[in-house]
């Protein structure tokens, strides 16, 4: 029989890690549709109409992904970590509430009239419909993020003793809904949204643009694939170099804050200065594989790497062992190597906006099939990185649920038995990798389709059947 | 800063009586959830009636603009008895752990079915999500029923006699509203027995309410003497006068007047748990509104959030449903 403490730390993480990728998705176009939305509705390039309708219809799917499986997640609290929301509840449960009233019901409500409404509304409140499903989605962000940021940086509560049991009763609430890391967790998380969507996009327009120019089979509609690659390039461009250096601060806060998260980062086990940064380390003794910093390594590290990015630029700086917390070390391997396949990922992101920009600037944009090909390869890589990011920020917190305060396997519900707990995680490894299916075949669906076809540039067609009206202003 | 922080943390704001005001407010929540996702569930329980692919997509289309703003009502009722009593949603949804997770695969379900059902148009594909939808719409309100029943006799078991009549009267309440809903939004390419279906739902659901009161008699630690109550009185007389004025409505197609009804009936109901449960808010361990509720700093300051959102919400949903005033077409898709 399994551990209900194991199967629920697993069903969490698979209903997070499968929920992540709908809000992704939704927060990170966002921005683009309310773009698309304001380009369509002040009239002119039709194309703008075809990027708002034929984004939208993604947008909605995800929408109503991200909306089933995230009530999983808020009931999950409750259903298997009930130790956990009796001792945080009174700090914890605030801002999924406020997350509920303030951000989910704007968007959903408006979503409507958003997905629906477009011939029902004013172009007023249609551009009003945009701006609330997009302000929505990312006031949502806020407020999962102040809850999560407690976890991992508990501010302004004391612990009482109730019924024999300690819960946290909240004092300050600056402190403890405004830590520090929430401004960190913020921009990180909503940059990468965007810089995920702005891969997908390149992505799947670098697909049709390859097919169109390098292949040369005729494509339909290769005006709007060439538009959105143009789009998301200049997304990629602004949001793949601020991804990285807002990491790098984030980074160091991390050391400041959570030193055993950072030593699990970088493993390092035994406190020390002038620590090496590993770009790649692989044991020489495979009994030692989930241990990257084993003595028997193979490795190759820049010296004292880990010490100048922990201090911001002292090669000589300490940075705290795992082996000096008195808690067991958090699964090092996993960290370790989330972590370097994200930052290399990041970099990699700042490369290929570069090198389109730089074709974008010599007029070979649509020509580099090999940019295409890279471009096409790395379309789910954004969603990827967001992933990894995620298993570093929470898998490395552990064995604390709220850092420092509770462990993990203390949160689990009391009463809970290994075979519900077996019963429901079986359960959702089936319906969840149903959900992904369904999820990509009708986003498939969807780019296969192409864009819907609208009415051309009004101006020429006006004057081929005589001027009856003014052009309207482009 | 600190001499605000410290104001809210020496007393209710106003003097209210904030506990008691969010054990109240939660029900409330819980009750526009059960109408207006009534609304979809309905909807999904009367779609297996329809035959026609004309009828089936002007279902589809009716709640398409609405459901997701619908839905989350049942994510504000879990947020807000998660914030003010932190202890009751903990110790409820880790009690009823297979049923909640039945309520929501029931809610992926009818809210993936939908999609799915649009996007082919060949006959098995559509018969399969159609199936899917009419499960997802009828199990969701059913375990949701259930839940509410489990929880106002305190039984620590999810399969209980309360919890099936509870969970029939609440599914047949739903099909109240979806009737409603559906002459409102679709009436042209609905065939009139949706009004007879409405009808019967309503005769069914009074029966229901009946057959719960009576079951609740034998299982409620007060009796039958709780349910002879003033309140608890008022509400089921009024509840049948209702249930009456449903009926007469919706045959004379006043649709809204129907709607109308239902609505009282919905909030009529979850008033009668309410009633029945107080002071207590989680019967199983006997623990009271005033036990429960988390400390004065918190419950000021939700209290304040709600206040302010509240009527913002109120504000949304009218710019939905007015947006989406009288029939929707079919056409009317993205």
């Amino acid at each position: 029989m399994i551990d209900p403490v194991l199967a629920s730390r697993f069903q969490f993480a698979l209903t997070t890690i499968v929920h992540i990728i709908f809000p992704v998705m939704s927060m990170g176009l966002a921005p683009f549709l309310i773009y698309f939305t304001w380009k369509d509705i002040r009239g002119g390039d039709p194309v703008y109409e075809q990027l708002r309708r034929f984004w939208t219809k993604i947008f909605a799917i995800s929408f109503v992904v991200g909306t089933v499986t995230g009530i999983v997640l808020e009931f999950e609290f409750g259903t298997n970590f009930a130790a956990f929301s009796t001792t945080a509840g009174e700090l914890f449960g605030g801002p999924l509430a406020v997350e509920g009233m303030m951000a989910f019901m704007l968007e959903a409500t408006f979503l409507g009239i958003f997905v629906f409404g477009r011939e029902r509304v004013s172009d007023r409140l249609y551009m009003v419909s945009s701006l609330a499903v997009g302000v929505g989605t990312w006031l949502s962000a806020v407020w999962i993020l102040i809850a999560n940021s407690w976890m991992q940086m508990p501010r302004g509560y004391e612990l009482v003793a109730e019924d024999g049991q300690e819960v946290v009763h909240l004092v300050d609430p600056v402190a403890a809904y405004l830590t520090p890391r929430f401004g960190y967790m913020y921009v990180h998380m909503q940059n990468a949204a965007v810089e995920s969507v702005a891969l997908f996009m390149a992505g799947v327009s670098a697909y049709y643009v390859y097919r169109h120019h390098v292949w040369g089979h005729q494509t339909e509609n290769i005006a709007f694939w060439q538009k959105t690659l143009k789009i998301a390039l200049v997304a990629l461009l602004i949001t793949a170099p601020l991804q990285v250096l807002q990491g790098d601060l984030y980074a160091r806060h991390v050391y400041e804050t959570q030193p055993q998260k950072f030593a699990a980062m970088e493993a390092v086990w035994d406190t020390e200065a002038y620590v090496p940064e590993y770009i790649f380390a692989i044991p020489t003794d495979l009994s030692q594989f989930t241990d990257p910093r084993a003595k028997e390594l193979f490795g190759i590290g820049i010296p004292g790497g880990a010490s100048w990015l922990a201090s911001g630029g002292d090669a000589t700086a300490e940075i705290r062992g795992l082996n000096t917390f008195d808690t067991e070390a958090p699964p090092v391997a996993v960290v370790f190597w989330s972590f370097r396949a994200m930052v290399g990922m990041g970099f990699w992101f700042i490369l290929l906006a570069f090198w389109g920009g730089y074709r974008w600037y010599t007029g070979e944009l649509f020509e580099d099939g090999l940019l295409h090909k890279a471009l096409m390869a790395s379309g789910l890589l954004g969603i990827a990185a967001v992933e990894l990011g995620w298993v570093v920020t929470e898998v490395g917190r552990q064995p604390w649920v709220i850092q420092g305060v509770l462990k993990t396997s203390e949160g689990v519900s009391p009463g809970l038995t290994g075979t519900e707990a077996m019963v429901t995680l079986a359960g959702f490894v089936g319906v969840y990798a149903g959900i992904l299916a369904l999820y990509t075949y009708v986003v498939a669906r969807v780019i296969r389709e192409g864009p819907p076809s609208v009415p051309g540039p009004r101006p020429r067609a006006e004057r081929d059947t005589g001027p009856a009206e003014v052009p309207g202003d482009d | 800063m600190t001499s605000a922080v410290d104001a809210l943390a020496a007393g209710p704001v106003f003097g209210l009586p904030l506990p008691e005001l969010w054990f109240a407010l939660v029900f409330a929540i819980l009750g526009t959830f059960l109408f207006l996702d009534g609304f979809d569930f309905g909807a999904g329980a009367i779609f297996a009636t329809l035959r026609e692919d004309a009828a089936r997509e002007a279902v589809l289309s009716a709640i398409g603009p609405f459901w997701d703003g619908n839905e989350v009502w049942l994510v504000v009722f879990g947020g807000a008895l998660f914030a003010a009593f932190p202890s009751v949603y903990a110790g409820l949804f880790s009690r009823h752990y297979l049923l909640m997770f039945g309520i929501l695969g029931a809610l992926i379900l009818r809210g993936l079915a939908p999609e799915m059902y649009e996007q082919r148009r060949d006959e098995r594909w559509q018969r399969w999500w159609g199936r899917s939808f009419v499960a997802g719409s009828v199990l969701a309100p059913f375990l949701l029923g259930a839940f509410a029943g489990n929880w106002l006799v305190g039984t620590p078991r999810s399969l209980t006699l309360v919890g099936v009549v509870t969970g029939v009267t609440v599914t047949a309440l739903t099909v109240v509203s979806g009737a409603a809903f559906l002459r409102l939004k679709a009436r042209d390419a609905l065939p009139e027995t949706v009004t007879q279906i409405g009808v019967g739902a309503v005769a069914a659901y009074l029966l229901a309410v009946v057959a719960t009161l009576g079951v609740l008699a034998t299982r409620l630690p007060a009796g039958v003497d709780a349910l002879l109550s003033l309140p608890v009185l008022a509400l089921v007389a009024a509840s049948v006068a209702l249930g009456v004025g449903y009926a007469v409505a919706l045959r004379r197609g006043a649709n809204v007047a129907a709607l109308a009804a239902a609505a009282g009936l919905t909030y009529g109901l979850t008033a009668v748990v309410a009633v029945l449960m107080y002071p207590r808010i989680d019967p199983a361990t006997g623990a009271t509104v005033s036990d429960a509720v988390v400390s004065t700093l918190p419950l000021n300051l939700m209290s304040i959030g709600a206040a302010l959102l509240l009527p913002l919400i109120a504000t949304y949903f009218a710019v939905l449903y007015s947006a989406f005033s009288g029939p929707i077409s079919a056409e009317e898709a993205y």
